[in-house]
């Protein structure tokens, strides 16, 4: 059995869950197994996760298991995992994913493998394709062990729809006695879409000359329904938060759209972005070394450029 | 407070990424070595967190003697003592379990490592060291107070911050904005050549993952330039040739 930890949030199944969703049933597909899910806690949300290629859905609530934490969490998923015989766990890399994957991977005794972008080669042995070198670069990992947890880069593998009705077994565990940390507050940015998690993304960088000119950036990111970034000096000079820096020290990003305005496009970020899919940049020096990882360019003042594309952008809307 | 600091040796950020060996080898050639920048924020963390409750910090790094400069730095900001394990590991499992091996008899209140490496991007090392000691985890963490025998960290998760109170022994893992790097100063550096920087070997063989090779992105096919007068067209090649928006 492949078993899929999803992360159901506000009622619904995070997009990155439910690609990792896809990624178990097609590797079920590849290798004749079967694709379970597994989500803990608020496990009246579950619904039908066959329709993202579950064929069954473990519902697992409990002691030590009302809130999040990665010792609980592990704990939970290497319990199902054991009792049901699954030999492959994929979760998705998300900061929760994150923080699961390493300990449960030392609990069932697997190899390890995060980062990962691409379907699983399984002729003769089990290959994946991941990120290193901060997405300069790609790897190919041989997963030798027996046991296999694999975490997948959100962005990198498209949902898809099935037909699959998964019926909801509730498991009860109790995973009070290994609860070693305990959540005080969560502070959630409240409208905004999860820089990692957004699919369109509107970026700027010093080029703007100060964090009072970020409105047309914010407005063009609203009118596209896109989340906002920036580059590494900005977020150094306190002009945006950290968590929206975007690069090799900062987020790593795979939007299917990046729109960069006043960022030359150092090696150091163009890292962080390099995934996307379509980049645009607006840049007013020609020689910007940005223009060369562009799909589309403006050589053009942001200042100018920026409001002509929320006038067409709204234009197009209204139509 | 004893605190334990585990350290990689990652190609400075500006590098040019090349491979070599029929692309199965990370073409090292010309190429700088720095302390991996998170493991640089974990460091100076531990120190700040020394100073004011008293211990040591140690380093811990694994790698070939190559490495050596990045360590030697480390102990020029200020680290106390330094442990390399001689030995390229072959993943993040692999390198905890160095780690792991090569501590057995000490005992750390706090293991703090970045919160993930810029070369292969693991960010496995927290989590499994944890696991393995059984210490608590907190990983991704903008901010540390200590308090008694507990900590109390501010961490990301996707969308926003969550306060997180743990249990020590704990294992933390830094994300920018924790602190300043500091830099060595002279004295620092005189300093750093007598610390002590012992060498173990790693026990035992690991195969569960290996790396087979490597490939560089297929590059972009070239620009297409927009007339700045006519900015608002991007938006609609964006719908018409990529189907986005």
């Amino acid at each position: 059995m492949i078993l899929v930890f999803v992360e159901i949030e506000g009622g619904s199944i995070k997009k990155s869950s439910q690609e990792a969703l896809t990624y178990g049933a097609d590797l079920a597909t590849a290798t004749g197994d079967t694709c379970s899910a597994i989500a803990i806690g608020d496990a009246s949300a579950v619904g039908n996760l066959g329709q993202y290629g579950a064929s069954s859905t473990f519902a697992v609530s409990g002691g030590g298991l009302d809130t999040f934490t990665p010792e609980g969490y592990s704990y939970a998923i290497n319990e199902v995992a054991n009792t049901n015989g699954a030999n492959t766990v994929i979760i998705s890399g998300s900061y929760t994913g994150k923080s699961i994957a390493p300990k449960l991977a030392v609990k069932l005794g697997a190899g390890l493998t995060t980062g990962v972008v691409a379907m699983a080669s399984t002729d003769g042995g089990f290959n994946v394709r991941k990120t290193c070198f901060s997405n300069k670069a790609f790897s190919n990992v041989a997963v030798n062990s027996e046991k296999k947890v694999i975490s997948i880069v959100p962005n990198s593998y498209e949902v898809k729809s099935f037909d699959n009705q998964a019926a909801v077994s509730t498991v009860s565990i109790d995973a009070s006695g290994v609860i070693k940390t305990k959540s005080v507050s969560v502070d959630k940015v409240q409208g905004k879409i999860p820089l990692t998690e957004a699919e369109l993304v509107v970026s700027a960088g010093r080029g703007l000359k100060g964090p009072e000119n970020w409105g047309m950036i914010e407005e063009l990111a609203d009118v596209l329904g896109a989340a906002t970034a920036c580059s590494k000096p900005v977020s150094d000079m306190d002009w945006r938060p950290h968590s929206e820096h975007v690069g090799q020290t900062g987020i790593t990003i795979k939007p299917n759209l990046y729109i960069a305005a006043g960022i030359s496009g150092a090696i150091q970020h163009l890292a962080g972005v390099s995934g996307s899919k379509v980049i645009c940049v607006i840049n007013t020096d020609p020689e910007a070394p940005f223009f060369k990882a562009a799909d589309y360019g403006i050589v053009g003042d942001a200042f100018d450029v920026i409001p002509k594309l929320i006038a067409r952008a709204k234009e197009l809307k209204a139509s | 407070m004893n605190i334990l600091v585990c350290l990689s040796a990652v190609p400075d950020t500006t590098t040019k990424i090349t491979f070599v060996d029929n692309n199965t080898k990370f073409n090292t050639d010309g190429v700088q070595f720095i302390i991996n920048p998170y493991d640089e924020l974990a460091l100076t963390k531990a120190l700040e967190l020394t100073e004011a409750n008293g211990g040591e910090v140690t380093v811990v790094t694994v790698g070939d003697a190559t490495v050596e400069p990045v360590i030697r730095k480390a102990l020029a900001i200020g680290a106390h003592k330094a442990i390399r394990v001689n030995t390229t590991a072959q993943d993040g499992m692999h390198a905890a379990q160095c780690i792991k091996d090569a501590v057995s008899g000490e005992s750390y209140d706090i293991i703090f490592t970045g919160r993930e490496s810029i070369d292969y991007n693991g960010g496995q090392v927290d989590g499994i060291l944890s696991e393995m000691m059984d210490m608590s985890l907190v990983n991704v963490v903008t901010s540390v107070t200590v308090d008694g025998s507990s900590i109390t960290a501010v961490r990301d998760i996707d969308g926003g911050r969550e306060t997180v109170t743990a249990s020590m022994p704990c294992v933390l893992s830094a994300q920018k904005e924790l602190c300043e790097p500091r830099i060595p100063n002279m004295r620092g550096i005189m300093q750093a050549r007598t610390k002590p920087l012992s060498v173990v070997e790693p026990s035992g063989s690991y195969d569960a993952t290996n790396y087979v090779g490597y490939e560089l992105p297929a590059p972009k096919q070239g620009v297409k330039l927009i007339d700045p007068a006519n900015a608002g067209e991007l938006i609609d090649l964006l719908r018409s040739e990529k189907k986005l928006l």
